[in-house]
């Protein structure tokens, strides 16, 4: 239990995935314009990379450990997100159409999100066990979601401020983000 | 549109990751030094060549509804080769390169690509849609990289550049060094942009003046 709660909380602040890894940097950028939808990107987000990085671990030792065909990993981890993804989708419009409404803008959005791969790899790099890739990837979707939520928060003000006219859009953001990326190599000696 | 404007777009005026902002993931973690980005670029313009002509010969036999897993299942296919043979030729750039190689499959560029051009062009001018976009992802690659190097561990390919004592920004090459970088080259671009635009409108403007003046003078 101690060792799972170190393992999300590295995640979520010391190394985190958008500020230290660099995983998930285009939705990062291109859904942190409103407070809202940032909080709608990163709950769709928790809950897809949770279980795709669940599915997958499941089909490398599985199917792709046991076929002795590891090389097939990264065709096989696209293919089990996209499917899962879609799938989500479907029985999201099906059974709850009200979150679907809120959400649904931002599903297929995350077949091409880094984060998910990425942290489905780094699971298996890392040979963890079922449980520590559940904790892993919990901590990566919330640390995901603190730092797109805290950035969309820093971006609504930016709005109002006076900015050069050629640091608007994109340079103020990315300076801002290497902002909040210092401030979170802070936590560095946190464990 | 002329072949050599296809060609062309993609370095200066259509730059995948200065003008579009797109692919910025590995722009922000590899870019450390430029022997890295040389070796990205090389990865990611042999996928995007290999999978634009691989697409735009298939395109009429892709249907139309399942186009996007099918567009995924072959990048993800030519990405796998290139991890093989990197692993296998060069096991010390695809060490350093590492979790970014199988990433290039959600390279937003390569899907991009896919979609917006090979899927309703030939394969010659596919062809060099994806070379003059590989090499323009490639040259932004190389810039970013090169300012964090020297800046960030004062050496340039490996090779050291200052005197021991001229002390390094260590912050360049940390995370934060690649926000601070592109957000800077990106801030220049715009610089530049906006003073090329204030001039051409000066010209307008002045000739406009001119004839009116003319007009004038004739009447």
């Amino acid at each position: 239990m101690r060792e799972m709660l170190f393992i999300i909380i590295g995640a979520v602040l010391i190394n985190n995935i958008i500020l230290a890894q660099f995983l998930g940097v285009c939705p990062f950028l291109g859904v942190s314009k409103k407070l809202s939808s940032a909080i709608g990107m990163g709950v769709a987000v928790t809950f897809v990379l949770t279980l795709a990085s669940l599915i997958t671990w499941l089909v490398q030792i599985c199917i792709l450990n046991r076929l002795h065909i590891e090389y097939l990993q990264t065709i096989a981890f696209i293919l089990v997100i996209a499917s899962l993804v879609q799938f989500v989708e479907m029985v999201m419009r099906k059974k709850t159409p009200d979150l679907y409404q809120s959400l649904g803008v931002y599903l297929p959005l995350i077949t091409t999100n880094c984060a998910v791969l990425g942290v489905a790899i780094i699971n298996i790099q890392k040979s963890y066990t079922f449980m520590q890739t559940f904790a892993n990837s919990l901590g990566n979707a919330l640390g995901f979601t603190l730092a797109l939520v805290l950035f969309a928060g820093i971006r609504e003000r930016l709005e109002e401020a006076d900015v050069p006219q050629s640091l608007k859009g994109m340079p103020i953001a990315l300076i801002t983000a290497a902002l909040m990326s210092i401030a979170f190599l802070g936590f560095s000696g946190l464990l | 549109m002329g072949l050599g404007k296809e060609f062309s777009k993609g370095i200066l005026r259509e730059n995948p990751l200065f003008r579009l902002t797109l692919g910025m993931c590995p722009s922000l973690a590899i870019t450390t030094s430029v022997n890295n980005a040389l070796g990205m670029g090389v990865a990611f313009t042999s996928v995007l060549l290999a999978s634009n002509m691989a697409i735009s010969a298939l395109r009429k036999i892709i249907p139309e509804s399942i186009r996007i897993p099918c567009y995924i299942v072959i990048i993800a296919a030519f990405v796998t080769v290139t991890e093989m043979l990197m692993q296998a030729y060069m096991p010390e750039l695809f060490e350093s390169l590492g979790i970014f190689i199988p990433l290039i499959v959600v390279n937003c560029i390569i899907l991009g690509r896919a979609e917006a051009f090979a899927s309703k062009n030939t394969v010659l001018p596919s062809f060099l849609d994806g070379l003059g976009m590989g090499i323009g992802y490639t040259l932004a690659l190389v810039i970013v990289s090169t300012f964090r190097e020297v800046l960030g561990a004062g050496t340039f390919l490996g090779y050291p550049l200052f005197a021991d004592s001229v002390p390094s920004a260590l912050i360049m090459i940390l995370p934060p060094g690649g926000f601070i970088t592109l957000g800077c080259v990106l801030a220049f671009l715009n610089l530049m942009q906006n003073r090329k635009m204030a001039k051409r409108n000066r010209v307008t403007q002045l000739r406009m003046k001119q004839q009116a003046a003319q007009q004038i003078s004739s009447n």
